[in-house]
């Protein structure tokens, strides 16, 4: 025998119904307002240069630190370009580069609440790209809603996986540029047969453990900006 | 002694065969050099298919330390028999012309003799390295240029950075030199068995390839003898080139990942070298020498 549901909670579930759904998209409003800010922000620079030091950081790579220099130009076109040596960059493009994480058109914008980067609070949104053929499949940006300042974003790509990165802001935060960006990302065991290397003698157990499992991470501290200076869009290529 | 070494030393440079070391050796660079001149982007490219899957390298990978290293990797191997053809002809070959009675005669002991005679073979061995120096490092760096140098080893990559290798390059042919300067008193040592060059050469070269073989295998059996053959520590040259990294994973420009390694090889080397000589002077003082 079905038993009827009583007519006071029919009444309940659509008065609950009636105030959530609108409160429900107000917040997809306010998020969705709070990235246009972020990029507006962000839109103040049409290009920049900027100096620095690029550590990798990668359990199996032991590198130098670098020096770099890095050319961006509205609204996607980057280059980093190392003052000589040898610079190892994980693959995919992660063009190092803030303008590139907020999807520049057309997306869906979801609240997740608030959390904690270092002693900032941030608000959690999860941007969801309306295109099909856009290689990001998922962000979530962890926004600083007092300075309108990315603080932290997570990226989940079709062909590169996931990749985080952390900005710390400093004497350019005005214009939305980090002083410091730490880019995480996923890393697959690397080896090579000894035939190659002409090694034979086996690399110590406690060595090999500890390139194992770890996520690898390239810091790029940057040390000047040259904002609005103007850089033709031919040197990208 | 040292008359006795100039002369030694006189009798080497004038054997053609000496020349034929140096002309291979060149020969042998050239081909290197020229290979990786024409081709060397696909040769980098299959040793570094399984990395750029992750990663892009920028940067000028194929630059004259990195060729240097090849070089290296690849003649170190073949060196030895090259050391070989004079080290283990100094005595079998007088005793071959039969003018080992007539060297006796001089008015010196049989151990300054020997000793002259090692020292000789040590000079040339420096030499032919010098040599490979001269090309595999000072002409590839003209030919290639110089960067950083980037090292894929079997579980890690190491960047080392360009104002950092030099000294890298000195210690590793030091390292090679000390190496070689054993092949060359194993081969010296043998040569007193034999009243023919063949037998101590082929002998010589033998010992090296059972030695390799057994240092490479990677079977336990052989793992208890593997820290005594010398051909084991004849490759820790290598390790000049990796550094240390602090916990920050951030490199230490002028350190050594394994300076302790080196020294034992080094001391293994050492040790091997007095062996051999120390042993060719016994055998030579209680020698009945009939040729």
């Amino acid at each position: 025998m079905i038993k009827q549901v009583p007519y006071t909670i029919k009444v309940t579930c659509f008065l609950l119904l009636l105030f959530i759904c609108p409160a429900t998209s107000a917040l997809a409003q306010d998020v969705t307002e709070l990235v246009k800010k972020v990029k507006a922000k962000l839109d103040q620079v049409n290009d920049y240069t900027a100096t620095g030091k690029m550590k990798t950081d990668v359990a199996f790579i032991k590198a130098p630190v670098g020096s770099i220099k890095v050319f961006y130009r509205k609204p996607n076109l980057f280059r980093l370009q190392r003052n000589g040596g040898i610079s190892v960059l994980p693959k995919g493009g992660v063009s190092v580069n803030i303008g590139n994480m907020i999807v520049s058109d057309g997306f869906t914008a979801l609240d997740a609440g608030t959390g904690m980067i270092g002693k900032s609070k941030a608000r959690i949104i999860k941007l969801l790209p309306e295109g099909d053929n856009n290689d990001v499949i998922l962000s979530t940006l962890y926004i600083d809603e007092v300075n309108l300042l990315i603080l932290k974003s997570v990226t989940t790509t079709r062909e590169n996986g996931t990749y985080e990165m952390e900005m710390y802001y400093g004497k350019f935060a005005s214009f939305g540029l980090p002083d410091k960006v730490s880019f995480s990302f996923n890393t697959k065991d690397y080896k090579l047969p000894k035939g190659i290397t002409m090694e034979f003698d086996d690399t110590d157990a406690a060595v090999k453990d500890k390139m194992k499992g770890k996520k690898g991470r390239v810091e790029i501290t940057y040390t000047a900006y040259e904002i609005n200076k103007g850089i033709a869009a031919a040197f990208f290529k | 002694m040292w008359t006795h070494l100039q002369i030694e030393l006189y009798k080497i440079f004038r054997r053609p065969r000496t020349y034929l070391a140096f002309a291979a050796i060149t020969a042998l660079i050239a081909v290197i050099q020229v290979g990786l001149f024409m081709d060397g982007k696909e040769y980098t490219e299959f040793v570094m298919a399984d990395f750029e899957g992750s990663f892009s390298v920028d940067g000028k990978i194929l630059n004259g330390y990195f060729i240097c290293y090849v070089i290296l990797q690849l003649l170190l191997v073949h060196v030895p028999l090259l050391i070989a053809l004079i080290a283990a002809d100094m005595i079998s070959g007088e005793a071959n012309m039969g003018t080992l009675r007539v060297l006796l005669t001089k008015p010196q002991s049989r151990t300054a003799i020997v000793l002259a005679k090692f020292l000789a073979s040590v000079v040339y061995t420096l030499l032919l390295l010098i040599w490979i120096a001269v090309l595999g490092l000072f002409v590839s760096m003209w030919v290639f240029g110089t960067d950083d140098m980037f090292l894929m080893k079997s579980s890690y990559v190491v960047i080392v950075k360009e104002s950092d290798v030099f000294w890298r390059y000195a210690g590793a042919f030091c390292f090679a030199a000390l190496s070689m300067v054993t092949v060359a008193a194993l081969g010296f040592f043998l040569s007193f068995f034999a009243e023919n060059s063949i037998g101590p050469i082929v002998a010589t070269m033998s010992v090296i390839i059972v030695a390799t073989i057994l240092s490479t295998m990677n079977i336990p059996i052989f793992n208890t003898i593997k820290p005594f053959l010398f051909t084991t520590h004849m490759i820790t040259w290598k390790e000049f080139f990796d550094f240390k990294v602090n916990d920050a994973n951030e490199a230490i420009i002028g350190s050594i990942q394994n300076p302790d390694k080196i020294i034992r090889s080094a001391l293994v080397l050492v040790a091997h070298i007095i062996a051999f000589v120390g042993a060719a002077v016994l055998v030579f003082r209680k020698k009945d020498i009939l040729s």
